[in-house]
């Protein structure tokens, strides 16, 4: 599914901000990237949802080398990569709706056939009744779950999420934590950066991948080397 | 397609300010110079052509023999002789009474009739009309003729004393053009940096599309549609107001008929230049937008 081999990013003249980092996310898999402020999670999940290039290494994703990759074929990868943004970076101007419908139509899916999806959503997540209000209009929570709805409704094969449950309270975390897992277990490969033990130790067979100053804690080598799922 | 189809869903991508911005009205401002700046370059080049035209073949031969009665009896000679010509069109007789009549009005007198006036010795003049372009030869045939016919003749070409005029007005031409050479520039000027400043404050949502999987076609559509719009509202106002001056212009030049000014019109073809430059001009700025906007895109990931 995602290959890092030997990665490192630098931003200009700077030295590194993660270096030789190396890992194997397989198929189906659910992961939490954990490490303290500064260690570089969020430049690693840069990366995974192909907002930025490696400074050197290899970065495989779905089969096919991303890092010499020409760009306008990674419109295409990326509408198979649902992102949920620690600043939730929705639309202002747009309803909740049409924030959570955008993924949909960016990819040509028709106003007929999106209502139903973008409807149970709505309702999933609690905003039935809010759909055609304007994020700024929404609390923190709120937006957040916006958020995360519009970086699931196509049905990602791989959903990356910084601190996604950072602005909701504990019951709504762990429905947001139970979509996540509804969706890894429909074959959704999930990587969820988060200082939340509590979340971390709900889901049972999930994987930690720990940043060290900008280097990827992998004492088994499990990461790099994972077993083969049956 | 100048401005693109784009599904009501996605405009909504682009907050509603239509004509809020400068962008519409420093581009229906441009229009309606460049137009005016067109119609001038037009008239003024029509004017130039039509007097090009009128002197280009056209001679004068003023016979200032002393005597009157030699001096119209030379000059009949010489009339008649030119028109047997094959070189020469027509030739004609300027009569003494039209030639008064003329220097009357410098004199205070309409009629012709001012004693001192009537006291002048004219000379007598012949106006030639040449056949076809050789102008070099058929002026080398004439001297020859006058010389034979009426010698001490002296031979004006028209376009001796009214080329320079006819070469101002071709120069005032020529700088009407550049001036619409120099709008249009400002004006695709105006649109770059339109499209730049859309792109800059549309950032986050440019940013959020790209992540979601959106392709700078898509991106690209949603912003040319909206600044092709904006600028087609000015070129609209623009061209309105430019036809209402060019209009009020034309009624009152419709009043003179005599002179310089009776050669300057537009023709049918120049109309259909300044209907074709709004539209040009729409196509020039979603062009330019398309351009600017995708050369942005390609240096974001």
């Amino acid at each position: 599914m995602v290959e890092f081999s030997g990665v490192g990013l630098r931003y200009g003249p700077d030295a590194e901000v993660l270096s030789d980092v190396s890992f194997n996310l397989q198929p189906g898999s659910f992961y939490f990237l954990t490490g303290a402020s500064g260690a570089g999670k969020t430049s690693l999940l840069k990366m995974l949802y192909l907002a930025q290039r490696p400074s050197r290494g290899i970065v495989r994703l779905f089969g096919e080398d991303l890092v010499s990759m020409p760009r306008h074929r990674l419109p295409g990868f990326r509408r198979r990569i649902g992102v949920v943004f620690q600043d939730f970076r929705l639309i202002p101007h747009l309803s909740a709706r049409d924030n959570i419908a955008l993924p949909l139509r960016i990819a040509g899916v028709s106003e007929e056939d999106l209502s139903g999806p973008v409807g149970e959503m709505l309702s999933w997540i609690g905003l039935g009744d809010r759909a055609h209000a304007f994020p700024p209009t929404l609390s923190g929570g709120e937006q957040q779950r916006v958020a995360i709805a519009r970086a699931v409704i196509a049905r990602p094969q791989l959903l990356v999420a910084d601190e996604p449950t950072g602005n909701v309270d504990p019951d709504m975390a762990m429905r947001l934590l139970g979509l996540f897992e509804a969706l890894n277990r429909l074959g959704t490969t999930v990587v969820v950066a988060t200082h939340d033990i509590h979340l971390i130790s709900r889901i049972e067979n999930a994987q930690m991948m720990r940043l060290e100053k900008g280097r990827l804690s992998d004492p088994t080598g499990a990461l790099r080397y994972p077993p083969n799922r049956s | 397609m100048i401005i693109p189809r784009v599904p009501a869903q996605h405009r909504r991508l682009l907050p509603d300010r239509r004509l809020s911005g400068p962008t519409p009205w420093v581009i229906a401002i441009l229009m309606l110079l460049t137009l005016l700046a067109a119609a001038a370059g037009v008239g003024l080049a029509r004017s130039a052509n039509a007097i090009g035209d009128a002197i280009a073949g056209r001679v004068t031969v003023q016979i200032v023999t002393a005597n009157p009665i030699t001096r119209a009896e030379q000059a009949a000679a010489l009339r008649r002789a030119a028109a047997a010509q094959p070189f020469v069109r027509s030739a004609r007789a300027v009569e003494q009474a039209e030639l008064r009549a003329t220097l009357g009005q410098w004199f205070g007198s309409a009629e012709g009739d001012d004693p001192v006036l009537q006291s002048l010795p004219l000379p007598a003049l012949v106006d030639i009309d040449f056949v076809g372009e050789d102008r070099a030869g058929h002026m080398a045939q004439l001297r020859a003729l006058v010389e034979r016919v009426a010698p001490g003749a002296r031979i004006i070409p028209h376009a001796e004393w009214l080329g320079p005029v006819a070469r101002l007005i071709r120069s005032l031409a020529w700088i009407a053009g550049a001036l619409v050479l120099l709008m249009t520039a400002a004006s695709a000027a105006i649109v770059i940096m339109t499209a730049r400043a859309a792109l800059g404050t549309h950032y986050a949502t440019i940013e959020m599309l790209h992540l979601i999987g959106a392709t700078d076609q898509q991106i690209t559509r949603l912003f040319q549609r909206r600044i092709a719009i904006d600028t087609a509202y000015g070129i609209a106002l623009g061209t309105a107001v430019a036809a209402a001056i060019l209009l009020l212009i034309g009624w009152q030049w419709s009043g003179i008929t005599s002179g310089l000014a009776a050669t300057a019109s537009l023709g049918a073809a120049g109309w259909a230049l300044l209907l074709a430059l709004p539209l040009l001009a729409i196509a020039l700025a979603a062009l330019t937008a398309r351009q600017t906007l995708l050369a942005a895109l390609q240096k974001i990931l």
